[in-house]
């Protein structure tokens, strides 16, 4: 094992080209881009030769801790800084970089017109760098680190355009439903530090068994916020819709395929700790069932293409955690949904990044229509993606989202009828608005030329997008055709996680061919639904005021609203009772005491005349009162 | 002359320089006040010295004197210096103190 010592060199690449480009400023703005996609795509090739030499070797031997330097050292208490390369970790660097590098092509063509690309790509770097050093990190402390990072590059990334106020609301959003997050990351932190005295990987999980459960349910649930701020999950959701607002690839690379999965990382990689606390297990997969299903439902009614997508990214981060939640036996799917999911979902972002570059920026699907005609590549790219995402056999999607289904239906008692039947219906609200969405963008009447829809700006002329933006869609595409088979049949993908996840077969209660048929009927009907409404019948430009559903779908099911009321007006009110106590109390003390002594020393003046027959007046008299009290004393 | 005339002369000349001193805006009179006090302090240690029959008290009061004497020559000095300035020489003129 040598090129793994150089594992290193995955973080310190795109991180030295992220300060270089930044510091450099505007003299590199005719090559900051091309710098940027290097050293994306010099840590790819890196993170493929470490897996190479990674299969080389047997599976006790895969996973290998690098030493980089001592980072805390106080008296006997160290932490230090490494990285542990796994097969669990070098699967996570390999979709960073692989997808990365796809989506940093992708930025060269996107942010062409762009007068701030050079800083665009200086801050795709520093997520890169944030991102391994979150995965790669061999310590709770160090994942921190790159958590931090990540949450960081997102939001000066979502707040890239913030001369538009909104967008930067949307960038501070994000941060701050964050932080609540990382919040439980601390937390999570000091109760491991006080239970095991470290928060090393292999010292923490070591020390589990024989831990009181109390503490490592409590443990379990401070990680489950802090994966459910990173992975936008119910109820810390709220933000990844408004990060929409950050340049498209951003939304493929940070809010699709890489940082937002970041959550089902830390719950995988924590597994130890999860399987001894089931009641935090259980949160868990009530967590994903939730958001897989509220994902699903908000974006049925979005009429923005991203949000449509993004609120569809929160429903399958969903799935993911709910196998997460199940133990070893969904682990592995959980990680293999992921990567096929990173594949076709950057892939559609890319595609819809794409239709709004040929629609002058636009967003709202109800001016697109019959795009297929005009944009061929993106057409059968994001067709592509779409039969991915509905998990229809053979494409991607279907192999993984078929696994995490069996193993929602394996168990005992009335779990796997709840969670199963979740994540079924899940599958049957993908397929409708998805279809929704592929079809109201590229099939049914074109309304993107009518007059009502021009705007001030030139008149719409879509075309095919160049070469910097059509490959890395073709590539995305071709990984959603293929990437679930090769990984299931072609290559034991499964089995190599195992050394770091553990194993467990399914067990359904189902059989698994009855499974199998019910998911295909439930998506086929949802997707003839959207075929029927949106396809063949006329769209409305203006959305129909719709049902009670729809309409709180379209406002994501209140979470804003819930959030407002439930955190943000009794924070507001404590912040004014706060300060109000501030002002009265602490204030007032403290002012009180001051003009106190004031009062005293103006009164005290007084009695300074100047003349010096007072002084002597004053002497006199101390002394005869000194003289009548020491003689009265004496008698 | 017993003691007690003595200690009355004494007292009577004290509180004439003490009135002096507190009633009188004149600062060379002030000072003479000041004067007449430390002499009814003097005139009380030579009494002493001689009831008890010894000196030491005598040569308090030449001590005294001689710290009066400098007093003086720095008291009349500043009001020389003041009624330079001020061409005034009464004490309540001068209420600089104050601030």
């Amino acid at each position: 094992m040598d090129t793994v010592n150089l594992a290193w060199l995955l973080v310190a690449i795109p991180l030295a080209s992220a300060t270089l480009l930044l510091l450099l400023g505007r003299a590199s703005d005719r090559w900051g881009h091309w710098l940027g996609l290097l050293s994306s795509a010099v840590p790819a090739v890196l993170a493929i030769v470490i897996l190479a030499e990674m299969l080389g070797v047997s599976d006790g031997e895969r996973s290998v801790r690098v030493h980089m330097f001592d980072w805390i050292t106080a008296g006997d208490f160290t932490v230090r800084a490494g990285l542990l390369v796994d097969p669990l970790s070098i699967t996570f660097a390999l979709l960073i970089t692989v997808v990365g590098t796809l989506i940093h092509l992708y930025s060269v063509g996107y942010m062409a017109q762009d007068p701030d690309r050079r800083r665009f790509f200086a801050y795709l770097n520093l997520f890169v760098a944030s991102m391994l050093v979150l995965v790669l990190g061999d310590s709770f402390a160090l994942l921190f680190v790159g958590w931090e990072g990540v949450g960081l590059a997102s939001y000066l990334l979502i707040g890239f355009w913030n001369q538009r106020s909104d967008y930067a609301v949307a960038a501070k959003k994000a941060f701050i439903m964050n932080r609540v997050g990382d919040m439980g990351m601390l937390v999570a932190m000091m109760a491991m530090f006080a239970t095991f005295g470290s928060v090393d990987y292999e010292t923490v999980f070591n020390a589990v068994p024989g831990t009181n459960e109390g503490v490592l349910t409590v443990i379990g649930l401070v990680l489950l916020l802090a994966a459910c701020g990173k992975s936008a999950q119910v109820p810390l959701q709220a933000w990844l819709g408004d990060a929409m607002a950050g340049p498209t690839p951003v939304s493929a690379l940070i809010h699709a395929a890489t940082m937002v999965t970041a959550g089902v990382y830390l719950i995988v990689r924590s597994g130890a700790i999860f399987e001894a606390a089931p009641a935090a297990q259980l949160v868990v997969v009530i967590v994903g069932a939730v958001t897989l299903l509220f994902g699903a439902i908000v974006g049925t009614s979005k009429d923005d293409i991203k949000k449509a997508l993004a609120a569809s990214t929160m429903s399958q981060i969903g799935y993911m955690v709910l196998a997460a939640g199940l133990g070893p036996v969904g682990y592995a799917f959980a990680i293999f949904h992921l990567v096929t999911h990173g594949f076709f979902k950057a892939g559609l972002f890319l595609g819809a990044g794409s239709v709004m570059h040929a629609m002058n920026d636009d967003v709202n699907m109800r001016q697109f229509g019959a795009l297929r005609t005009v944009m061929k590549v993106t057409w059968v790219t994001f067709a592509l993606g779409w039969l991915a995402i509905l998990g229809v056999p053979p494409f991607s999607g279907f192999w993984s989202k078929d696994l995490i289904i069996e193993a929602a239906f394996s168990g005992t008692g009335w779990q796997p009828w709840v969670f199963g039947g979740a994540a079924l219906l899940g599958a049957g609200i993908t397929a409708l608005y998805m279809s929704r969405l592929y079809f109201m963008t590229f099939h049914g009447k074109a309304r993107w030329h009518l007059p009502a829809q021009q705007g001030p700006g030139p008149e719409r002329d879509p075309k095919e997008v160049g070469w910097t933006m059509t490959v890395p869609m073709i590539i995305l595409a071709a990984g959603s055709v293929a990437l679930g088979l090769v990984l299931y049949q072609g290559v034991p993908f499964l089995g190599f996680l195992e050394s770091v996840t553990g194993t467990e077969a399914p067990d359904p209660v189902l059989p698994r061919w009855l499974l199998i048929t019910l998911t295909m009927v439930l998506v086929v009907l949802g997707a003839l639904i959207a075929f029927r409404e949106f396809a063949v019948r006329d769209v409305p430009l203006e959305a129909p005021r719709g049902s009670a559903l729809t309409r709180a779908a379209r406002a994501d099911l209140y979470g804003d609203t819930i959030n407002e009321t439930l955190v943000m007006r009794p924070g507001q009110v404590l912040t004014r009772t706060l300060v109000a106590t501030d002002r009265g109390a602490v204030d007032g003390a403290v002012h009180g005491v001051a003009r106190m002594t004031g009062a005293l020393g103006q009164s005290l003046r007084k009695l300074q005349s100047g003349y010096a027959r007072n002084y002597a007046a004053t002497m006199v008299i101390g002394v005869i009162v000194v003289l009548v009290l020491v003689l009265a004393t004496r008698v | 002359m017993s003691l007690t005339h003595y200690l009355v002369l004494a007292a009577i000349l004290f509180v004439i320089g003490a009135l002096a001193v507190l009633v009188r805006r004149n600062a060379l009179v002030a000072l003479m006040g000041v004067e007449l006090m430390l002499n009814a302090g003097n005139l009380m240690l030579v009494t002493f010295a001689r009831m008890h029959g010894n000196l030491e008290g005598q040569v308090l009061a030449f001590f005294v004197m001689v710290v009066a004497a400098a007093e003086v020559v720095i008291g009349l000095a500043i009001v020389v210096a003041i009624f330079r300035t001020r061409n005034s020489a009464s004490i309540d003129d001068v209420d600089l103190l104050r601030n």
